[in-house]
C-alpha cells in the first residue's frame, strides 16, 4: 500500500474537518457559553496533525482501490476522535471514550447516545453534535472531494469505499462537480427544512438542528424528549416527510433537476422503499388500532408513520415510545431497521437495492434447479448487474451477519436482557440509534461497560462505511509494500 | 430500369436473377473474382469485379445514371457508405441491406443523411414473418394485403381436417364464409383452381378474404384452436433475438437454447422475459428436459441448416404443432418435404420480396411470392389510365393464368363476380403465374382468350358458391 498518499490524504481530510468545525466556533461565539476555546483548541490540534501530513510528497499519487478503502477505514476512524475532543474539553462528556462513542455516532449518522440531561449543554456543542450527522450524511471524503483539490488520481476509488450502496457512478463527468451536485442537492433540502420547521413555529436554532439530523438521518435533537418536546403534528408531518426525503438516492434528485421525471418515478429500488415504507405504516397502525394502543385513525397513523420513517431511515427520532408498543409492532420495526434506506442515501442498514439484487439472485439459484443450465441475469432497473456485484451483494449477507453477531457476543458480556443487548447491536449497526428495552427510546446507552462503548463505536463505523474498509485494515496484505 | 446490386451473396444473386428475368438492365459489383465469374456464367447480367464504394467502380457501373442502387453486401457499414456514395454520385433510389440490431435501432435518425431510400432488415422481416405464423397455428404464411384488411393464408391440408377430399363448390356449399381459394401447391406445382377442383391432404391451400373471415375459416380447419402460448427457440442468431421480442410483446412465453456461452449471456441481458439456456438444441436429453412435448411452436433458426433438420425431427417426434426451420440453402427445397418440415423460412426469399416489391415501383403495394418463383399474389391499385377500369370483369380479355382475387374499395372488400368491376382507387389483389407490373400487362389486347378469363370467372363462381 503506498502508505504516502494515504498520509496526504488523511491530512486533507483533517483540514476538511477542521473547516466544518468552524460552523459551531462562530456559534459559540454568538451564545457565548463558554465552549468556545474547545473548539479553537480542537482546530488547533487538527492543523498542528494535518500540516505534516500534507507536506509528505507522494512519488506515486494514484489510489487504488486498496489505498481508496485504507484512506476511508482510517478517515473515519481518525474524524470520529477528533470530532469527540470538543466534547471532551468542553467538559460536557467528562469520559474519552463517552466522547469518542458520542462522536462517532454522530457522524456516522446513528443518533445514539451516552448522554440523558442535554438540554443544559453548551449551543455550540448541541450544534456540532447535530452538525457532525450533516457532515457525516452524505460523506465528508466526499465533502473533502466538493471542497479540496483532487486528492490525487482516482479519488473516485474513495467516493466507491465510502458512498453506501453496491453500485456506486458518477452523475456528471467529473468526480469534483458530482461531489459538489450532490453536496448542492442535500444543502438545499437542508435549507428546505429549516424553513418549513420555522413557518412551523420553530427557532431559527432548534430548526436547525432539527434539518441537520434529519437530512442527515442522524437522530440527534437539543432536546431531551427528542421531537416529542415540541408536540405538534405539523412539525412532526415535516419532519417525518423529510425523513423519508433524505432515504432517497440522491443522484435520483438529479434527474428531477435534469426534468426527467420519469426515470425518477421508474426507479425500482425507489418504488421498493416506498413501498415497503407504506406496508409497514398501515400493518403498524392496524396492529395498534387494533390492541387498542390508540382509539383514533388520525393519531396512530401520525405516530406511526413518523417512527416507521425515522426507523427505516436509520434517523432515530422518536415521538411515541415504541417500547410500550405490541411485539408485532416491535419485531416490525426491528426488520425495517436492518433493510434500511436506499444506496446513495443519507440512510444506514443493509440497503434496498442490495435486498433486491439479493432477492432476485435467490430466486434465480432456485429457477436455476428447475433449468440447470438456463443464463439467468440479475437486473436492476432493467439494466445488468454484472456477476461480480451480484456475488459481492450476497457476500455483504454473509459478512453483515457475521459483524452482527460478533458485535451480539462482546455486548452480552454486559449480561443485560436479550433484547437490550441484540437491539443495541442492530441499532448501532445499521445507524438507527435507539432500540428496546434499555437502549429503547426512552432510554440511552450510558450504562454499557467501556469495552461495550468503544464495540458499538466501531459497530457504526463499520455500518456507514459498509463494512468492507474497517475489516480490510486488519487484513495484513493491505499494509503490505507490494 | 438500370439497376446496380453490390455485393453478390445469397441474396444477391437472387435478386440479380429475380430483375434480370423481368428485363432490367441489372449490374453487379462484387469483389470476389469466382461469385463475379459465377454471374458471368448463369445470368444476363453485367458483372464487375471491384469495391462498391469506389467512385470509379461506381461510374464504371453507370451509377449516375441507375435508377436502383442496392446494397446487400456482408457488412452493415460497407453497405451504409456504397449507398452514400451512390447516391452523391447521382443514383435515384438506394436500398442497403442492415442487420445489426443495434444500427436498426438508431437508423431512423440517419436514414436520410445517408441518402437511403430503404433499408433491408432480412432478420427482422423473418422474425416478423415466423411471429405473424406462430400466432395462427396451422398457417404456412400469412400475408396481409390493404394494410390489413385483407389476409392470404397459406396451409397444409391435414387428413383430419374436414375440407380434405371435399371439392371446391361443396366447401363454399358447406360453410357460408366468404373466402376464395386461390390457389393450390401440389407436389410442387401451382394450380389455380375451379369449382370442380378436389383438395386432398398434403395439399397446400392458399385461401383469400377478409381478415376476419379468414380467422374465422381456420377455426373450422382445426377443431380444437390452440393459441400459442410459449414457444421453444433453437440457436441465438440475430433472427431469434428479433424474434424473441417480438413473442415477449406479445405475453408468449419463450425458451431460448444457445451453444454460445457468452451469445447467451447477452441475449438474457437483451431479453428479459425470455428463459435462455446454453446448451445444445440438437441434445434430445436437453430438449426433453426443458419440456419439448409441451411447447406449442418449435423454431430452429441456429446458423446451420443440418442442425435446424436435426432439431425439427426432434421436435416432429414430440409432435409439437407448430415447427417450422430456418433454411438458408436453396438446394434444401426437395429435401423438407419428405422430412415432413411443415414450415420453412427462407430469410433470403423474405427480403428478395421485400426488394422486388420497392423496385417495381409504387403502383404495386405488396408482393408475395408462391412456391418459389412460379406464382405470385400482388397488389395493384388502379388508376384512371388503367385499360380494366370501368368493364366488368366478364367482358375483360386477361391472360391465362392471372386471377382477380379481391377488390377493396374504400371500406368495402369485394370477392368480385362477372358482373363487378374495377373503379379508380380500388386496391385489386391478383393471383398470376406471370411477372406483372401493372394491369396493362393482364389485359389481352387481342381477343381469342376470351374463354379463358371465363373460365376464371366461372372458377370464382364456383368457389364463392354463386
Amino acid at each position: 500500500m503506498n502508505l504516502k498518499i494515504v498520509l496526504r490524504s488523511l491530512g486533507m481530510l483533517l483540514v476538511c474537518e477542521c473547516l466544518t468545525l468552524l460552523v459551531p466556533t462562530i456559534t459559540a461565539l454568538i451564545y457565548k457559553d463558554g465552549d468556545l476555546s474547545s473548539f479553537i483548541f480542537t482546530m488547533f490540534i487538527l492543523l498542528a496533525c494535518a500540516i505534516p501530513m500534507l507536506l509528505i510528497k507522494p512519488k506515486d499519487k494514484n489510489i487504488y482501490p486498496k489505498e481508496g478503502f485504507a484512506i476511508v477505514a482510517i478517515g473515519w476512524l481518525l474524524i470520529s476522535f477528533f470530532g469527540a475532543l470538543p466534547f471532551y474539553f468542553s467538559g460536557a462528556i467528562p469520559s474519552l471514550i463517552d466522547a469518542f462513542f458520542e462522536s462517532s455516532s454522530g457522524f456516522t449518522t446513528t443518533g445514539s447516545t451516552i448522554l440523558s440531561e442535554i438540554e443544559s449543554l453548551p449551543h455550540g456543542i448541541l450544534l456540532w453534535r447535530c452538525f457532525t450527522h450533516w457532515v457525516g450524511g452524505m460523506g465528508i471524503l466526499l465533502l473533502t472531494i466538493a471542497l479540496l483539490p483532487s486528492m490525487g488520481m482516482g479519488s473516485m476509488q474513495v467516493m466507491k469505499a465510502e458512498s453506501p450502496g453496491p453500485i456506486v457512478g458518477k452523475i456528471v463527468p467529473k468526480l469534483g462537480s458530482t461531489a459538489k451536485i450532490l453536496y448542492g442537492i442535500y444543502l438545499c433540502l437542508t435549507l428546505l427544512e429549516v424553513v418549513c420547521l420555522m413557518l412551523a413555529g420553530m427557532n431559527f436554532y432548534d430548526a436547525l438542528l432539527h434539518s441537520f439530523s434529519t437530512v442527515g438521518t442522524g437522530g440527534f435533537s437539543n432536546r431531551n424528549i427528542s421531537v416529542g418536546y415540541y408536540d405538534s403534528a405539523l412539525i412532526d408531518g415535516i419532519i417525518t416527510v423529510f425523513m423519508i426525503l433524505s432515504g432517497i438516492n440522491f443522484s435520483l434528485y438529479y434527474f428531477i433537476l435534469k426534468g426527467n421525471l420519469k426515470s425518477f418515478w421508474k426507479d425500482q429500488e425507489l418504488r421498493l422503499y416506498l413501498f415497503i415504507l407504506s406496508a409497514a405504516t398501515i400493518l403498524i397502525m392496524f396492529n395498534l388500532l387494533y390492541t387498542g394502543y390508540y382509539d383514533s385513525v388520525g393519531t396512530a397513523f401520525r405516530y406511526t408513520s413518523f417512527q416507521v420513517a425515522s426507523v427505516m431511515t436509520t434517523t432515530g427520532y422518536m415521538t411515541a415510545d415504541y417500547n410500550l408498543w405490541p411485539m408485532f409492532s416491535k419485531i416490525l420495526l426491528l426488520l425495517i431497521m436492518f433493510i434500511g434506506g436506499c444506496a446513495g442515501s443519507t440512510a444506514g442498514g443493509i440497503k434496498i437495492s442490495r435486498i433486491l439484487i439479493g432477492f432476485r439472485s435467490i430466486l434465480y439459484s432456485f429457477k436455476r434447479i428447475i433449468h440447470p443450465k438456463a443464463c439467468y441475469v440479475v437486473r436492476l432497473n432493467d439494466k445488468k448487474v454484472d456477476s461480480q456485484t451480484v456475488m459481492s451483494v450476497t457476500n455483504y449477507f454473509f459478512v453483515y451477519m457475521f459483524v452482527f453477531f460478533t458485535g451480539v457476543l462482546i455486548i452480552s458480556i454486559n449480561n443485560f436482557d436479550a433484547a437490550t443487548t441484540i437491539t443495541s447491536v442492530i441499532a448501532t449497526l445499521n445507524n438507527v440509534g435507539p432500540g428496546i428495552e434499555i437502549v429503547g427510546p426512552a432510554g440511552n446507552f450510558s450504562t454499557f461497560s467501556d469495552l461495550s462503548k468503544f464495540t458499538f463505536s466501531l459497530l457504526m463505523i463499520i455500518g456507514r462505511v459498509e463494512i468492507y474498509p474497517i475489516l480490510l485494515l486488519v487484513l495484513p496484505e493491505l499494509w503490505k509494500k507490494n | 430500369m438500370k439497376i446496380i446490386i453490390i455485393g453478390v451473396g445469397k441474396v444477391g444473386y437472387a435478386l440479380s436473377q429475380s430483375l434480370s428475368a423481368e428485363g432490367h438492365d441489372v449490374t453487379v459489383i462484387d469483389n470476389n473474382p469466382k461469385v463475379i465469374e459465377r454471374v458471368d456464367n448463369t445470368l444476363d447480367v453485367m458483372p464487375i469485379k471491384g469495391n462498391g464504394f469506389s467512385t470509379s467502380t461506381l461510374l464504371d457501373a453507370g451509377c449516375n445514371e441507375a435508377d436502383f442502387v442496392i446494397t446487400v453486401s456482408g457488412k452493415d457499414e460497407i453497405n451504409m457508405l456504397c449507398c452514400l456514395t451512390a447516391k452523391k454520385l447521382g443514383a435515384k433510389h438506394t436500398a442497403a441491406r442492415i442487420r445489426d440490431p443495434q444500427y436498426a435501432r438508431e437508423l431512423l435518425l440517419i436514414k436520410e443523411d445517408l441518402g437511403l431510400d430503404m433499408v433491408i432488415n432480412p432478420e427482422e422481416a423473418s422474425a416478423d414473418e415466423i411471429a405473424r405464423l406462430l400466432t395462427i397455428p396451422g398457417a404456412i404464411k400469412i400475408q396481409n394485403f390493404a394494410k390489413g384488411r385483407v389476409r392470404m393464408m397459406d396451409f397444409i391440408v391435414r387428413e383430419d381436417m374436414p375440407i380434405a377430399g371435399m371439392q371446391l363448390k361443396s366447401i363454399a356449399a358447406t360453410y357460408s364464409i366468404p373466402i376464395l381459394i386461390g390457389a393450390v401447391t401440389r407436389q410442387n406445382e401451382l394450380i389455380i383452381p375451379n369449382g370442380d377442383f378436389r383438395i386432398e391432404a398434403g395439399d397446400s391451400v392458399f385461401i383469400i378474404g377478409k381478415t376476419a373471415d379468414v380467422f374465422s375459416f381456420s377455426k373450422i380447419l382445426s377443431p380444437t384452436p390452440t393459441k400459442v402460448r410459449n414457444v421453444m427457440i433453437i440457436g441465438g442468431s440475430k433472427i431469434a433475438y428479433y424474434l424473441a421480442r417480438l413473442l415477449e410483446q406479445m405475453h408468449i412465453r419463450v425458451k431460448l437454447i444457445e451453444k454460445d456461452e457468452a451469445m447467451c449471456e447477452q441475449l438474457a441481458e437483451d431479453l428479459p422475459q425470455t428463459l435462455v439456456i446454453n446448451g445444445d438444441g440438437t441434445d434430445a436429453a436437453l430438449l426433453q428436459s426443458e419440456q419439448l412435448a409441451n411447447v406449442d411452436g418449435f423454431v430452429s433458426l441456429t446458423g446451420s441448416d443440418e442442425e435446424n433438420i436435426i432439431a425439427s425431427i426432434l421436435a416432429k417426434q414430440a409432435s409439437v404443432q407448430c415447427i417450422m426451420t430456418k433454411m438458408s440453402k436453396n438446394h434444401c427445397d426437395q429435401l423438407t418435404g419428405p422430412l415432413g418440415l411443415d414450415i420453412v423460412i427462407k430469410p433470403q426469399e423474405i427480403i428478395t420480396n421485400q426488394i422486388l416489391k420497392f423496385v417495381r415501383g409504387q403502383s404495386i403495394e405488396t408482393l408475395h411470392r408462391i412456391l418459389g418463383d412460379e406464382g405470385e399474389i400482388i397488389e395493384l391499385i388502379a388508376t384512371a389510365d388503367d385499360p380494366i377500369v370501368g368493364i366488368p370483369l366478364s367482358k375483360l380479355h386477361l391472360v391465362p393464368d392471372v386471377l382477380i382475387t379481391t377488390i377493396v374499395r374504400k371500406n368495402a372488400v369485394v370477392i368480385p363476380t362477372g358482373n363487378d368491376s374495377v373503379q379508380i382507387g380500388d386496391r385489386v389483389l391478383m393471383i398470376t403465374k406471370n411477372h406483372i407490373n401493372s394491369f396493362k400487362d393482364i389485359v389481352v389486347s387481342t381477343g381469342g382468350i376470351a374463354s379463358e378469363f371465363k373460365n376464371s370467372i366461372k372458377k370464382l363462381g364456383n368457389v364463392i358458391g354463386m
